[in-house]
């Protein structure tokens, strides 16, 4: 067997600093693909996460009957004795938080200004509640409070309520039927995501469920995960039967399209980036064919075969490859994992209706997609060395001998 | 036995328009044992004549068989492959491999051949002796002088027993010294191993050392005799 490698060592060697050049250009481009693929995997995540904190949760738990659209609190459509299923469901390992919900639509009214919105029972211990609990002024719901309501900032604005005003609330009960009681807004909340704060009004559990006649049933139990990865497998884990289980994937079919996306959009960036890198170093080796004729000629003229030329400079640029990639990556997960910890501050970049921006981006970068964009960066180049290092194989001995003399 | 044989061999150049005839209708055999010169003005198809016998390049029209076998209509490879185990060259130019010392150098052709590590070492070390570069075997071709690359090349060119060595003006850059040196060490090797040398030269210190002196004129052979240094 030939060493291959030693001969493109000490080839790489003769233009040190050319070699260098190129191998840094390599390791730059690596750096530049770790970066903005963490950059964009931190957007996602936590743009993802906090929608997902907000909205769907990571996985919903519902009656096997429970139809989300009806927003109907008959018993047969509800999960009994919620607080025992959500205990259950916590003692799951991959579980952070479990806590029941409760749903129901209702009217409210101030005067003769009247708006249709979705009254939400919760636990106001749990943390799972957490993104409700920015309040633009007032507190936060008590579980034994009987009278309080808590309202978001846009209806608040829309009806002219301030903390501590009276409205009325009629709700749609479990018999079919309506009834109505006077609340006092204890709180003005915001999440900063309009469409959500108008819409959405928020009791304390138990009495959501004595105003609508729920008795001891809720909705759905709201799960977050530590790893939202696990949901299929958490979902597996919790009996089926008289339940079914939401995963996030399937609660957020649009932002996960979004995500899918913006995957996409990366893809094209990467390629760019590997185009632009790829290039460098194929000049590079085009640049080494050009003055190595004469010696192309030499190593054919006593038998070097068209395929051992071909490894030859496949060796070169596998030298540049791993060298320059090794350094690039090292690069690019130290600055992946700075922009983790520290945030690259953006400002406020608005919000819109089904997504939320924060306004500091954490750069995050998962172990496989740093992989993949390792073995990719080397394909790449691999693939793009085989052109001058045909040319090189493809030289007739004459004409390479001829240009030396 | 005839190591090559040539027949009505024509090689016309052809870069653009124009039209080079550099060999015109040449028949020749070497034989076994040969230590023979090809002779000639610059231009008169020397350089192209030993590339066609060094497979390296493929006539226009006309039969080569080397070593017995017909190499028209060989491909790329099985030429390399043909050359690799039959044909050594050394060029004009010192044709070493730059980053290669004059060990590796040597090596070279035997690793092409797939020759084990023992054979490689014990072959390098009688072949540097051979040509007197044993004390510079550790060198890279940037640290001799053109006369001992000279004789690293024509130390490659035997690496691998060829029965075919072609030498393409090989004392042309060399002084008269030098030039004398690679000529004893060719001869004897020619001598003591019985292969085959053909080389192109317009040197008559060179040519003193032939067996047989071929003219060339305009891709001609215009004479074909007998040398001074009958073998
Ligand atoms: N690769 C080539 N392309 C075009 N013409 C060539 C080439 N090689 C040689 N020639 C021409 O062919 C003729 C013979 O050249 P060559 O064999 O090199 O002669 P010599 O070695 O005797 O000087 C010359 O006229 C030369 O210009
Ligand atoms: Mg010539």
């Amino acid at each position: 067997m030939m060493n291959y490698f030693k001969l493109a060592y000490r080839n790489l060697g003769r233009h040190r600093r050319r070699s260098i050049l190129s191998g840094l250009a390599l390791a730059m481009g690596t750096a530049l693909l770790m970066f903005i693929a963490a950059f964009f995997q931190g957007e996602m995540r936590s743009a993802m996460e906090t929608t997902l904190r907000l909205n769907s949760g990571h996985l919903q738990v519902l009656a096997a009957d429970y139809d989300p659209d009806k927003l109907s609190v008959a018993w047969k459509y509800l999960i009994e004795k919620p607080e025992q299923v959500a205990a259950q469901i916590e003692t799951l390992e991959q579980v952070d938080v479990a806590t029941p919900r409760l749903l129901a639509s209702g009217i409210v009214t101030v005067q003769d200004d009247s708006v249709g919105v979705q009254i939400m029972g919760i636990d106001p211990a749990s943390k799972a509640n957490d993104p409700y609990r920015h309040l633009v002024s007032g507190d936060f719901l008590a579980a034994d409070d009987r009278e309080g309501i808590l309202i978001g900032y846009p209806l608040a604005q829309n009806l002219g309520l301030k903390t501590g005003d009276q409205l009325s609330l009629l709700v749609n009960t479990s018999d079919g039927t309506v009834d109505e009681q006077m609340f006092t807004v204890r709180g003005i909340y915001t999440t900063g995501t309009t469409a959500y704060d108008k819409g959405i009004v928020f009791l304390p559990l138990a009495k959501a469920q004595a105003f609508s006649g729920a008795g001891d049933h809720a909705s759905m139990i709201f799960v977050l995960l530590k790893d939202r990865e696990q949901a299929d497998a958490v979902a597996a884990a919790i009996p089926g039967g008289s339940f079914q289980v939401k995963t996030w994937r399937e609660l957020n079919s649009l932002l996960v399209l979004v995500n899918d996306f913006s995957n996409a959009y990366l893809t094209v960036i990467n390629l760019i980036i590997l185009g632009i890198t790829v290039t460098v170093i194929v000049n590079t080796l085009l640049m080494s064919v050009f003055e190595r004729t004469r010696e192309i000629g030499i190593l054919s003229a006593i038998g070097m075969k068209g395929r051992q030329i071909i490894a030859l400079f496949l060796a070169e640029a596998s030298l540049l490859a791993v060298g320059g990639i090794a350094i690039g990556a090292l690069a690019g997960w130290a600055l992946s994992v700075y922009f983790g910890k520290v945030g690259i501050y953006f400002g406020d970049l608005g919000l819109s209706a089904d997504m939320l921006f924060e306004d500091r981006i954490y750069t995050y970068l998962t172990l496989e997609s740093a992989i993949n964009l390792i073995i990719t960066a080397f394909v790449f180049t691999i693939i793009a060395s085989l052109y001058p290092a045909r040319m090189a194989s493809r030289m007739e001995p004459v004409e390479a001998l001829h240009s030396a003399q | 036995m005839e190591v090559a044989k040539l027949t009505d061999v024509t090689r016309i150049y052809k870069i653009g328009e124009v039209e080079t005839r550099a060999l015109n209708g040449v028949s020749i055999t070497i034989n076994d044992g040969e230590f023979t010169s090809l002779v000639g003005p610059s231009g008169s198809g020397k350089t192209t004549l030993l590339q066609l016998i060094g497979c390296l390049d493929q006539p226009t029209s006309g039969k080569v068989v080397i070593a017995g076998q017909e190499t028209t209509g060989l491909s790329r490879n099985q030429r390399a492959d043909l050359r690799k185990g039959t044909i050594g060259f050394v060029f004009q130019f010192f044709a070493l491999i730059p980053t290669l010392t004059a060990y590796e150098n040597v090596e070279m052709p035997l690793l092409l051949n797939g020759r084990n590590a023992a054979q490689r070492r014990q072959r390098v070390m009688e072949l540097l002796a051979s040509v007197g570069m044993t004390d510079r075997a550790n060198n890279r071709p940037d640290q001799l002088s053109g006369g001992q690359q000279q004789r690293v090349a024509v130390a490659r060119a035997l690496a691998t027993d060829p029965k075919l060595i072609l030498a393409d003006e090989p004392t042309a850059n060399l002084d008269t010294e030098n030039g004398e040196q690679v000529m004893e060490i060719m001869k004897k090797l020619n001598k003591d191993t019985g292969t085959t040398f053909v080389f192109a030269t317009h040197d008559p210190r060179v040519i003193k050392y032939a067996s047989r002196v071929v003219t060339l004129q305009d891709g001609l052979i215009v004479k074909d005799s007998d040398g001074n240094g009958k073998s």
